[in-house]
């Protein structure tokens, strides 16, 4: 890669970006963290070699362009079962409870390529509760989704999920629930009956169903603290009564209004239950 | 220097010499506005006395950027707290830096700056195998502060910080690379030197007396 030893684009400059994706693709980025926008789009400019001339006029001119844009800006890396420790606490903390609902509705929120949310329906499954549950995937982004919804990952990256099913504390094999073949690993059709993956954005879409559990991890931390707060007004409306929020392991409810509307479960974890 | 100056007129001199060069520097360094340390294999037992031997008016907040495996629950913040008269965190998202602090970067997440001054996390693709990455750590600190940074990169297996280290000095920041004839592991601060030219390059007792003048020389009221 070519070295970075200037400032390929200003704090300014990246303002200038977020007003044009706005006015031409009426996406709204303005909550987002400059800092990691700023480090995003000068990474598109590097890998594809653009000018900040050239990426605005491919930003006009280029619709498919901005299907790239939209996947470089937003960060797609997850895991099947990333932070096992987290998954533990779901399992100890959370299903018990869980299982006295009658319909188990969960949103995994900015689901990215889907990996999550499989991790849920598989939690969800050993404590036999997949039958009654029901997992929503959304993402803004279409083309991850389309990946998600083929639940078809790398079979290299099986070996990395696999130990942190382990140390998740859950029964049995990973590879119970997909299928090898050559170098894919294709998630059971069973575990893919309850759940759909669909096109949600937490900056200006809105409550689209009740849920007992929403998860959303690893996504705020690329939002301001305005719109962090914003999106987890969201997830309390979306929330039944006594319902679970799921945050990274990294993002505490820091704001005291919101904080006192929520009890923690596990603080370490940040798994938190609507009571107000 | 003939040897037979013995061990503490060398001292004196280096001491001298260290004045001399910051004296030089003085103005780059009173305006810093943060210490960045970034450091991999071998650097850890230097994080750790450089950390615990800052004074408690060190005056300005010290970001630490450490590689170390996301596998194993580490608890260096924990210890470092309990011997450091200072505030010894893992850095959360939306901190807002503060002196008296010192952020270390949580394994598997970089760590960058707003231009508001908080700290916001990023779980995007490792750099050179790491995350969190010293490069990145660096670079964000540097589009926010400019010239104001302070920046040390210390022992390491891979180059990791070379990139940060040379970003830092081209928008005038002040760099310190540990000797690589002092650190545990070489290829690091070595790295860096064959990028760039760093402000100095200092063994371990004298990245010591730096960080004491840097108690001394920097602006407390900036």
């Amino acid at each position: 890669m070519k070295d970075t030893v200037v400032d390929v684009i200003s704090f300014e400059q990246v303002e200038e970006i977020i007003e044009w994706v706005n006015k031409i693709h009426g996406f709204d980025f303005s909550g987002y963290s400059r800092a990691s926008l700023k480090r995003r789009i000068t990474r598109i400019m590097q890998l594809q070699q653009l000018s900040m001339y050239e990426l605005k006029s491919m930003l006009v001119n280029n619709p498919s362009f901005f299907e790239e844009f939209l996947i470089e800006v937003t960060v797609n890396v997850t895991e099947m079962f990333r932070d096992p420790t987290f998954f533990k606490a779901v399992r100890e903390k959370v299903l018990p409870y869980l299982s006295s609902f009658q319909r188990i509705k969960v949103w995994n929120a900015g689901c990215s390529t889907g990996e999550e949310l499989y991790s849920f329906a598989i939690l969800l499954d050993q404590e036999n509760l997949y039958n009654r549950a029901f997992l929503y995937g959304t993402d803004i982004n279409r083309n991850v989704l389309n990946t998600a919804k083929k639940g078809i990952y790398n079979l290299k990256l099986m070996k990395q999920y696999s130990e942190n099913y382990m140390l998740s504390g859950a029964a049995g094999s990973l590879s119970d629930y997909y299928v090898a073949k050559y170098d894919a690993a294709t998630i059971v059709n069973n575990l893919r009956k309850n759940i759909l993956f669909s096109v949600h954005n937490l900056v200006s879409d809105g409550v689209f169903n009740e849920f007992q559990l929403i998860s959303c991890r690893n996504v705020m931390i690329y939002f301001d603290v305005e719109l962090q707060n914003k999106v987890i007004n969201l997830f309390y409306e979306s929330l039944c009564p006594l319902g679970f929020l799921c945050l990274g392991s990294k993002e505490s409810l820091r704001n005291a209004e919101l904080a006192k509307k929520f009890r923690v479960i596990d603080r370490v974890e940040n798994i938190y239950q609507k009571i107000g | 220097m003939p040897r037979s100056l013995g061990l503490l007129t060398e001292w004196k001199i280096f001491i001298k010499k260290l004045a001399d060069l910051t004296r030089h520097n003085n103005e780059r360094v009173r305006k810093a506005k943060v210490v960045l340390i970034g450091c991999s294999a071998g650097g850890f037992t230097l994080v750790y006395d450089i950390v615990s031997k800052l004074p408690r008016n060190f005056p300005l907040p010290v970001i630490v950027v450490i590689h170390r495996s996301r596998k194993h629950k580490s608890s260096i913040e924990e210890i470092l707290n309990s011997k450091s008269k200072l505030m010894v965190k893992v850095a959360a998202d939306k901190d807002q830096l503060k002196r008296g602090n010192v952020y270390f970067a949580p394994s598997d997440y970089h760590l960058l700056l707003e231009p508001d001054e908080s700290l916001t996390l990023d779980c995007s693709e490792p750099i050179l195998y790491s995350r969190p990455s010293i490069d990145v750590t660096f670079q964000s600190v540097a589009d926010v502060y400019h010239d104001n940074v302070i920046a040390i990169l210390l022992s390491g297996a891979n180059a990791d910080g070379a990139d940060g280290i040379c970003y830092i000095h081209e928008k005038k920041g002040f760099t310190v690379v540990q000797h690589p004839d002092s650190a545990e592991v070489r290829t690091m601060p070595e790295a860096a030197i064959n990028k760039c030219s760093a402000d100095l390059i200092l063994s371990n007792l004298e990245i010591f007396s730096f960080m004491e003048t840097l108690a001394t020389t920097v602006n407390h009221n900036a």
